[in-house]
């Protein structure tokens, strides 16, 4: 049998984990609702499962999202995490191989010190020296992670975060266990004149510095020593990401989704960020003076840490810029969203006021309130509505409902869900087959919440439906125009080519460097509650300067409030693409089928 | 005493002003215009407040002054490139024309800010919808009422459009727009007595002499009205006439009203090309974005830069009293600065 | 019985307001001191066209330390931003609302 008592930190340390996993999943799971349970019993023995697990190796393990982002900081986190995993399976594959049978837990870990001979066991040459390169692979991860904590520059991130106390404490445990187990290993082929390339030439080196013999076993301590006191300050650090991240990835692909009521998908989420720091430099509040840190890492620590997160929940665009780029796929957004709700007060019945008034239409026009501000986008509505021959009914011409998302922004989803139902009757009494807004915020909350039987596009994706089905049509411009995707309709909504395509039935579209899922915010976000208008006026400015890398003669955008906002300090002009369209539109005497709409509008 | 050359940048009422004064003084001076006339604003405008006298008038009297053998005026040329060397500048105009300078004075003045920027009042959008500068043109013609395709039974200003106003970064008040707008109003009303005229404000801000007269002779004697409050947009309404919206802030209550021309009080901005000129000549710039002088008390005619001097609404915005003035005080300055 | 009778005043009674509430909703939003009371805001809001309720009005007395008619009107708000958008002077008027609603709403320091 093999044994010895320094194996115990390391077999207590496991099985105090595992306990504490098996607990603390359990709770998760005893706490979901009846909804996500069906879909979990219903989903276990499908290919979903199948998909996770694939997912699990290429994120959780290779993470091959962060080598997109960033390759250097890609293979420190895959040389630490699949080298690990590696040396763990052919560890496991060395020992079964060596005993032929099942051996404790703890043996594969420890190897080297019950079998340091070179024993003549099948492959057993070829795996020392696979051993040796696995543990030379993860010391290399090892290496670049140590020198991130230095310098955030050599792994190519401006600003890594920072640790509390007990993560540095679990974090000291982790970086030795490699270094340890080298230095375990290398003594005792030293000793014993074996090992592979690594442990055996470095053995072999300190053999002849020293008598090897008497730091043999207190290394063995240290190594397992370490590995113990990683393993029990697991739950209390950033590393309980590793375990939790696999359970992230099974709920997202059994169809699981964040919910307001429900705490286990926002606790799996939170417990799912490994603190990489990959938010910090993509978040555009970084550039600003004086404000709070409040990128998702820096807001996920303090919900986790059950600290005061409201400043922070505050103060976000809600842009989804580091949704994009996570590479642990969490709903930062939505996340952050939810925990707005934690303090708003909710009332009900706030919005009597609003008279419920309807119109029978094919198509509804909703402006959106940011519209009425801007009143070239809605007028510019108008001609493409007439010069289509549309039947259709604009609904809040004048005193219109909001749409009822500004409320969610700020957290208060029960006044929303007021609005919503209050619009949603006057939809549905239009007999209207489409729906058309101007305003990416409430496309947005249209999509998503209205639960409507009905089209809903964003006047861009409207528009060129219209030019692709020759319905209206325009004379091309040879003006070139870079397109700004506004963060609801881009980022919020995946709504990227449809403006794109019209744009360039009416102009010449330039791309810049940072377009699509990389664009900017203009930093007139209707979510974040803090940002002072200066800064506000800061952001759009970086977002101009970006936006004219290619010296284009107009900026289009498909957003009121973007277009507002980076309008107030371009020298560029700054227009909407339902304008620039309606300017080239090709004007023909239309075909009256519409009604006298207008006039019996609100009688 | 040996003759020194003056450049004066921009042909204004202060360069203009400028010229004449340093030209008495035996200087040579020459004025140095980027467009095809001098006189700058004055040429758009018609009257004058507060006493109403014809900016013809002053434009005759200032084109006089600068009829004069030490003036040489330079139209259609712009300053491109500035070197100093020792207490000279050698400017490099249009057509590489080059000359050079003992002192320069700037007096760029200011442009009118773009009333299309505040897109909410629909300016450019909605016919009904002009600005002040719009106004003076139309009040060219004998007959204003004839100007308008439909009858104008109701008019509103709009004051501190583009001033005042952190949405467009222009923090400072133009100072003079209060009081062309009650000028413009009275012009109004004199013309078209059957018109109502409003006139929608943030504060009254009558800071010259017989300003505040005026302000009581568009109440007493014409019955303009005064609405204490900034209008947030104009729209159209379904009969195709314009709507505004405001708080009447006195009676503390919303207010919409149709009118049949909205008249928007555009601000001043500082001159597109300062930026260029205050790289050539390394001045400085405030945070209103127009020049900024050495002392805004004693040296307010002096920039940073030695033998760069600096007069009218390129510093602030300024009415023409205070602009002649300041070129006035400006010619003082270079005189002394020569002649020391 | 001794002649006296309180009389209640339609003065803006400063010394006796309470301006704790004031201050501290002052100190969560200090943009609130920039206003110059345009009306603005008022002009553009939906909910201040059809009730009310009054941004600019509820600005002002709030920095007097009125906050009587506030409570009632504050739910109106649909949050839509628009009264931010066109403010002259920047004023974050949508945070202003939520920080003053939930102040009045929850402050124990809030006597009435």
């Amino acid at each position: 049998m093999y044994y010895d008592p320094f194996v115990l930190p390391f077999t207590l340390g496991l099985l105090l984990l595992l306990g504490y996993l098996l607990v603390k999943y359990g709770t998760w799971f005893w706490q979901l609702d009846a909804q996500d349970k069906k879909k979990i019993r219903y989903r276990l023995l499908t290919r979903r499962t199948l998909i996770a697990l694939r997912e699990i190796v290429a994120e959780g393990l290779i993470h091959r999202k962060i080598f997109k982002v960033n390759p250097r900081l890609g293979y420190m986190h895959m040389s630490l995490a699949f080298g690990w995993f590696l040396l763990i399976v052919v560890g496991a594959i060395e020992a079964h191989i060596f005993v032929k049978g099942s051996a404790p837990l703890y043996f594969p870990i420890f190897f080297r010190y019950f079998v340091p001979d070179q024993h003549h066991f099948f492959f057993s040459w070829g795996f020392a020296q696979l051993m040796d390169l696995l543990l030379l692979f993860v010391l290399s991860g090892l290496f670049m992670a140590f020198a991130k904590r230095f310098n955030a520059k050599t792994v190519g991130l401006k600003k890594t975060t920072k640790l509390k106390v007990v993560d540095k404490f679990v974090l000291t445990a982790l970086w030795l266990i490699f270094p340890l187990r080298l230095l375990a290993e290398s003594l005792t082929s030293g000793y014993h004149n074996s090992g592979g390339f690594l442990t055996g030439s470095l053995g072999a080196v300190f053999q002849y510095l020293f008598p090897t013999e008497p730091f043999i076993y207190p290394a063995w301590w240290a190594y397992s020593l370490s590995l113990g006191v990683f393993f029990v300050g697991l739950p209390f650090t950033r590393y309980m990401h590793i375990p939790t991240e696999m359970v992230l990835i099974f709920f997202r692909n059994w169809g699981l989704k964040l919910k307001v009521n429900n705490p286990v998908l926002k606790a799996v989420e939170i417990y799912s960020c490994p603190k990489c720091g990959i938010c910090i430099d993509t978040c555009q509040l970084n550039e600003l003076q004086n404000t709070t840190k409040s990128q998702s890492v820096y807001f996920i620590q303090r919900v986790r840490n059950a600290e005061n997160y409201r400043e922070l929940a505050e103060n976000c665009l809600l842009c989804g810029r580091c949704e994009s780029v996570c590479p642990v796929g969490i709903d930062l957004t939505a996340l952050r969203l939810m925990h707005k709700t934690d303090f708003s007060e909710n009332k009900k019945d706030q919005f009597a006021f609003v008279s419920e008034r309807t119109n029978t239409a094919d198509v509804i026009y909703f402006a959106g309130c940011m519209t009425h501000l801007t009143p070239t986008i809605k007028n510019s509505m108008e001609q493409i509505f007439k010069q289509a021959g549309e039947n259709y009914w604009f609904m809040d011409k004048e005193q219109g409902a909001c749409c009822g998302r500004p409320l969610k922004l700020a957290g208060q989803f029960q006044a929303a869900s007021e609005l919503v139902s209050l619009n949603r009757n006057m939809i549905l009494q239009s007999g209207a087959h489409t729906l058309v807004t101007s305003c990416p915020i409430c496309y947005k909350i249209f999509k998503e919440d209205y639960r409507l039987p009905l089209r809903v596009l964003h006047h861009s994706e409207y528009i060129n439906e219209l030019l692709v089905s020759k319905k209206i049509q325009v004379k091309k411009s040879t003006i070139s125009v870079v397109y700004h995707d506004p963060c609801e309709l881009g980022r919020g909504a995946a709504v990227y080519q449809a403006p794109r395509n019209a744009l360039q039935f009416a102009s010449n579209v330039i791309e810049n460097g940072s377009s699509g899922q990389n664009s900017l915010c203009c930093g007139g976000s209707l979510a974040n509650q803090s940002l002072s208008e200066n800064n506000k006026q800061n952001i759009a400015h970086t977002t101009v300067h970006k936006l004219t890398d290619n010296n284009p003669e107009l900026i289009a955008t498909a957003c009121p409030m973007c277009k507002k906002t980076l309008g107030a300090v371009s020298a560029v002009k700054v227009v909407d693409i339902a304008e620039l369209v309606a300017k080239q539109m090709i004007v023909k005497p239309v075909h009256q089928k519409q009604k006298a709409v207008s006039v019996a509008e609100f009688a | 005493m040996q003759t020194k050359t003056i450049a004066i940048i921009g042909a204004g009422p202060a360069g203009m002003e400028a010229s004449a004064s340093l030209a008495k003084l035996g200087h040579q001076v020459v004025l140095i215009e980027k467009k095809a006339s001098t006189g700058g604003h004055l040429n758009n405008w018609h009257h004058l407040f507060p006493d109403r006298r014809p900016a013809k008038e002053l434009l005759q009297k200032l084109k006089q002054e600068v009829n004069h053998s030490n003036i040489e005026v330079m139209v259609n040329t712009a300053v491109h490139e500035v070197k100093q060397n020792d207490y000279r500048y050698e400017l490099v105009l249009s057509e590489k024309n080059v000359i050079n300078a003992n002192a320069v004075l700037i007096t760029t003045g200011f442009e009118l800010f773009d009333a299309a920027k505040k897109e909410e009042y629909g300016y450019g959008i909605y016919n009904q919808v002009i600005t002040n500068s719009d106004l003076e043109q139309l009040f060219q013609a004998d007959n204003l009422a004839a100007q308008f395709k439909k009858p104008v039974k109701r008019v509103a200003f709009v004051h501190c459009v583009g001033s005042r106003d952190a949405k467009v970064n222009n923090h400072y008040c133009s100072k003079v727009c209060c009081v062309t707008a009650v000028k413009q109003s009275i012009e109004f009303k004199e013309r078209m007595p059957e018109t109502e005229v409003f006139c929608f404000y943030m504060d009254m801000r009558m800071f010259g002499p017989y300003y505040e007269e005026l302000y009581r002779e568009a109440q007493e004697k014409w019955g303009i009205v005064f609405i204490r409050g900034k209008i947030s947009e104009a729209s159209q309404t379904r009969d195709g006439s314009l709507q505004i919206k405001a708080e009447d802030t006195l009676a503390s209550k919303p207010l919409r009203m149709n009118t049949d021309l909205l008249v928007l009080m555009a601000g001043m901005v500082p001159a597109e090309g300062n930026e260029h000129i205050s790289r050539q000549f390394k001045l400085a710039i405030g945070d209103n974005r127009f020049f900024k002088s050495k002392d805004n008390h004693f040296d307010n005619q002096l920039s940073d830069t030695p033998g760069v001097f600096l007069a009218g609404a390129c510093l602030a915005p300024m009415n023409i009293t205070d602009t002649i003035s300041q070129a006035r005080a400006a010619a003082l300055r270079i005189h002394e600065y020569l002649t020391n | 019985m001794w002649g006296y009778k309180i009389i209640t005043t339609n003065q803006i009674d400063y010394d006796k307001n309470n301006r704790a509430i004031r201050n501290k909703i002052l100190a969560l939003e200090p943009s609130l001191r920039i206003c110059i009371a345009c009306g603005a805001c008022t002009a553009t809001c939906t909910a201040g066209n059809l009730t009310p309720f009054n941004i600019r009005r509820m600005n002002v007395l709030l920095q007097r330390g009125e906050y009587d008619d506030l409570k009632s009107e504050l739910g109106k708000c649909m949050l839509c931003g628009k009264c931010t958008l066109v403010c002259p002077r920047g004023v974050n008027l949508r945070n202003l609302i939520l920080k003053t609603r939930e102040t009045l709403l929850n402050d124990e320091c809030h006597v009435l």
